[in-house]
């Protein structure tokens, strides 16, 4: 075995040791030592992400079983970045009294989760494609039913399993498709080989629908408000960024590098499915009552920008999604930041009308809501704008015009409730038992403060999008 | 730094500022002091430009442009001719005026930040020549306005914040498309609205992107029948809202149907002018007729705004010389005039509780210096000679009897019967409002305007009278400007 294939996976290397110290750290410390587990977890995970930025080897491992290239660190990097800053979001939950001992499964998890979805990114082959997905789903139940003794966790965690496992079973099953009709699992094989045959399309369908599920796309969607709901606010944050990012890069790699043949019959998919899955997102948004469903929902329809940026097949609709991806990232968990303090303060309560009056009481929370739900629904000047404008740049390029103007109807919808959340903090009077003003704890500010800098500077630094344009040639 | 950006910092300065500030008077000396600034650059402004102008015969002047997004080929770009320059001191006029009619506001130090936000959209909408920046402050511009009105508006406020956001937006949504259609279009080489005035966007991509930019700017220029946010929005803000919202982020509806629309779209504004014109005709009679019948100020002052605003519109369609240099006076004589009339109504509606027609009366014996103003105003806006009304309108209509075939001359004529109904609805609220017996005994006594409402209420007098009597010094300003594109269009 050639041990040198082995330097192209740094970054999950990286992953192991410190899933491994963790886990040790965990199960032999003494209590004492343990209330600096958090903490050191923070660090040394901190020290991880600015190791991914550091000039990495890239090529092909094992054949061509495993991928490693400029843009694949890339995307590994803003996956860290996210989970970094669940993981300060998450402090104050895992200190409370219910979490405190299990602090340690919370951050094995995840990790483990994490390294799942590193193999989706740099799979070459489908069975690892696979197994990245599996290894990342799995304990993601875990994560949802982490506060086991309240009803809605389980509920969350038993449909999450139930689907993911449905889901992968699809999948699976669509591979074998593939399988059937080209004859391999690398990704560098099966490109070259003809495409047209019914039976590799039937098996692109059942293998993008699994995709589909992980990325809540209509109509694979239906799990994601009751999970979102019931899991911890901390997951639910992971489950909408990390997972759903991990998902939809899996997905430009699968599409661009081995169905690029049959592009025609991939657009026409989903072509349909961006249009349903933006409109019916923001439409269900609308009546949600639930600050977790209500972004739920919302996330749906950013789900369908991202695949409106994936559908286009070239690398400037690439550069986009990627780059709407980084902007998502920041103000999806801002947004979330704020509703895991608020959420703490109200004793679990996450109903919209509990931010009602929110700006009486604790203004600055209310300022970082704002900035995200603002960049959410791309407004001008945050990155959300910036990021949105780019992807139907993209899209209208390939001559999507129907398209691009459905998804610009939407946003003015998607205003709407966005605006329902700003009208609740700023205009609303506050509840009798409303969250009196409070401090945020320090994690989650610095948390807070790193995704609102995100807001503001991402768009305005043109520079980000153009690194990431310099790198989109180079799958 | 270039001249034209320091128009955006000074606001965004502002806002830093205002984040610093802790008593009431620090707030209002910061206002009072970047508002000062605005109003001196933009006097600099104009004088540089005659300057300028003197020795360049370019088209633009000041123009500056800073690589952004370079794959897109998307810039910083400024620049200015005669009518932006125009626009910008307008602007610049009722920002100021707008902090003297806001003296008195709670949760000041947030009021200004949102106020200072919509003048930064306001100025870097008309300073910039990319497609994209302008665009990007166009959208800086509305969103305030939702909280501006939420918070610290009247009546149906929520209401009405939420249908001008979502309207605006949904027209903005028209406009997205359609520039990134122009750029498409026109072999996506730049976003720079100088470089695509001298490519060709090809005739057939012209008849759907002219409708959709049109009909994108259209919305915030009151076209009928998108203008229905209009009234509801300008009822429910406040005082100094409405004067910045009818006073100048209406006119960026005219100037971008006419800077984007028309100017890089000529065949289609040819081809299908004749649509928008019908719409801009219904805007001017049907708006006239809504304020005859109203009863409430602003709903009043409202509509007649929607019947001006229709007039800039029609008159840009006439598509010659005369009718839009009428066109670009109707904008800076109706932000000023629509300004004062909120100004007026503000200070009315603070003393008297109510702005329904129907409870007042008598006013003028009670306070006579802002009912004398009032006078003015309304005098003003059914076009009295002296006044910019009059200036306008008749530069407006005499353009528009230029298009000789039956189709504009019936539409001319049908507009200048507005005329009439102005002076129905204005003459009709100045008496009862005014004149006739006190309504109501609480009114006895109210105090008249106080020094700040003074300032801000002279201010826009000054500029309307200077408007009125020395129209000359605007148009030498504008005709130049409108050569390149009149040449556009007489292609």
């Amino acid at each position: 075995m050639n041990f040198n294939n082995f330097l192209f996976m740094g970054q999950e290397i990286g992953l192991v040791i410190l899933f491994v110290f963790l886990f040790l750290y965990d199960t032999f410390c003494s209590e004492k030592g343990k209330q600096y587990f958090q903490i050191i977890g923070i660090v040394l995970f901190a020290a991880l992400t600015v190791y991914g930025f550091c000039p990495h080897k890239t090529g092909e491992a094992f054949g061509g079983m495993y991928i490693s290239s400029a843009l694949t660190v890339l995307m590994k990097n803003i996956l860290n970045i996210a989970t970094l800053l669940v993981f300060l979001q998450s402090h104050k939950w895992l200190s409370s009294e219910g979490t405190v001992h299990k602090q340690g499964e919370f951050y094995t998890i995840a990790l483990v989760t994490l390294l799942g979805m590193y193999l989706m990114i740099s799979a070459g082959n489908f069975m690892l494609l696979y197994i990245g997905m599996e290894t990342a789903s799995l304990p993601l139940a875990c994560l949802a039913a982490f506060n086991k003794r309240k009803e809605k966790s389980a509920e969350s965690g038993v449909k999450y399993i139930l689907i993911s496992a449905f889901s992968s079973g699809i999948m699976l099953f669509g591979l074998s498709f593939l399988y059937g009709g080209l004859g391999s699992f690398y990704f560098a094989n099966m490109a070259g080989s003809a495409m047209n045959s019914p039976m590799v399309i039937l098996g692109f369908v059942f293998f993008f629908a699994g995709l589909g599920f992980k990325l809540s796309v209509v109509p694979f969607h239906l799990w994601a408000a009751d999970v979102y709901e019931g899991a911890p606010t901390a997951v639910t944050a992971y489950l909408s960024v990390v997972s759903k990012g991990a998902a939809a890069f899996a997905l430009i790699f699968a599409l661009y590098r081995v169905f690029s043949p049959i592009e025609a019959v991939w657009q026409f998919i989903l072509w349909g499915l961006v249009a349903i899955t933006i409109t019916l997102g923001n439409l269900f948004a609308i009546r949600q009552k639930d600050i977790k469903r209500f972004f739920a929902f919302s996330s749906i329809s950013q789900a369908g920008y991202l695949l409106l940026g994936i559908m286009t097949g070239t690398a400037q609709g690439m550069t986009a999604t990627v780059y709407y991806l980084v902007v998502y990232l920041f103000s999806n968990l801002a947004a979330f930041g704020v509703i895991a303090a608020v959420e703490h303060q109200a004793n679990g309560d996450t109903r919209i009308s509990a931010f009602n009056g929110l700006y009486k009481s604790n203004p600055v929370l209310t300022f970082v809501m704002m900035v995200a739900v603002f960049s959410l629904g791309g407004i001008p000047p945050f990155a959300g704008f910036f990021s949105k404008f780019l992807i139907f740049m993209a899209a209208y390029e390939q001559g999507y015009h129907l398209l691009v103007f459905i998804a610009l109807l939407n946003t003015v919808i998607s205003l709407y409730y966005y605006l329902l959340i700003i009208t609740a903090m700023f205009i609303h009077k506050q509840e009798s038992e409303a969250v009196i003003r409070f401090r945020t704890d320090n994690y989650n500010r610095v948390s807070l403060v790193v995704c609102t800098i995100g807001i503001f500077v991402v768009g305005i630094l043109s520079c980000i999008y153009e690194y990431i344009g310099t790198l989109s040639f180079g799958m | 730094m270039n001249i034209l950006s320091l128009f955006v910092v000074v606001p965004v300065l502002m806002i830093a500022s205002l984040f610093l500030c802790k008593s009431m008077k620090a707030i209002r000396s910061v206002m009072v002091t970047g508002a000062s600034i605005l109003v001196i650059l933009a006097a600099v402004l104009i004088v540089w430009f005659f300057q300028e102008r003197a020795v360049s015969n370019a088209e633009m002047l000041f123009v500056d442009s800073i690589m952004w997004y370079a794959p897109l080929n998307i810039c910083y770009a400024v620049g200015v001719d005669g009518i932006s320059v125009a626009m910008l001191a307008l602007s610049a006029i009722i920002v100021f005026t707008g902090v003297f009619s806001s003296w008195n506001m709670n949760m000041a130090k947030e009021y200004f930040l949102w106020y200072c936000l919509l003048s930064v959209g306001v100025f870097g909408f008309f300073i910039s020549i990319d497609l994209f920046t302008m665009f990007l402050f166009y959208e800086v511009a509305l969103i305030p306005m939702y909280l501006l009105i939420g918070l610290w508006g009247t009546g149906r406020k929520e209401y009405s914040a939420m249908k001008l956001t979502l309207m605006l937006m949904g027209g903005s949504a028209f406009l997205m498309i359609g520039i990134i259609g122009i750029y498409y279009a026109s072999g996506h080489v730049s976003m720079n609205l100088l470089e695509i005035a001298k490519l060709h966007i090809p005739i057939e991509r012209q008849h759907w992107l002219f409708p959709a930019t049109f009909l994108g700017f259209g919305v915030l220029g009151a076209l009928f029948p998108f203008h229905t946010w209009s009234p509801d929005g300008h009822a429910s803000a406040p005082t100094a809202v409405s004067m910045l919202h009818a006073g100048v982020l209406m006119k960026l509806g005219g100037y971008g149907c006419f800077r984007v629309a028309m100017y890089l779209m000529p065949e289609a504004a040819h081809d299908l002018g004749w649509i928008f014109l019908i719409l801009t005709g219904i805007s001017v009679v049907y708006g006239a007729f809504s304020a005859v019948v109203q009863t409430d100020l602003k709903y009043i002052n409202a509509y007649s705004s929607v019947s001006h605003c229709g007039l800039v519109l029609f008159a840009i369609l006439m598509m010659n010389q005369t009718a839009m240099t009428g066109a670009i006076l109707q904008m800076l004589s109706h932000g000023l005039m629509t300004a004062l009339f909120f100004a007026l109504i503000g200070l009315i509606y603070g003393r008297t509780h109510t702005r329904d027609i129907r409870e007042m009366g008598g006013l003028m014996k009670i306070m006579p210096f802002a009912s004398v103003c009032y006078v003015i105003a309304g005098l003003a806006s059914l076009g009295l000679p002296g006044l910019s009304g009059f200036v306008a309108e008749m530069t407006i209509f005499v353009g528009s009897f230029q298009q000789a075939d039956t189709f504009h001359r019936v539409f001319t004529i049908v507009a200048c019967c507005s005329i009439v109904i102005t002076a129905v609805y204005i003459l009709r609220t100045i008496g009862k409002v005014l004149y006739g017996p006190v309504q109501d005994e609480r009114h006895i006594g109210l105090p008249d305007a106080t020094w700040f409402e003074k300032i801000s209420v002279v201010c826009l007098i000054a500029a309307i009278v200077f408007i009125g009597m020395y129209p000359f010094g605007i148009s030498e300003m504008i005709n130049n400007s409108l050569i390149p594109i009149i040449e556009k269009l007489s292609i």
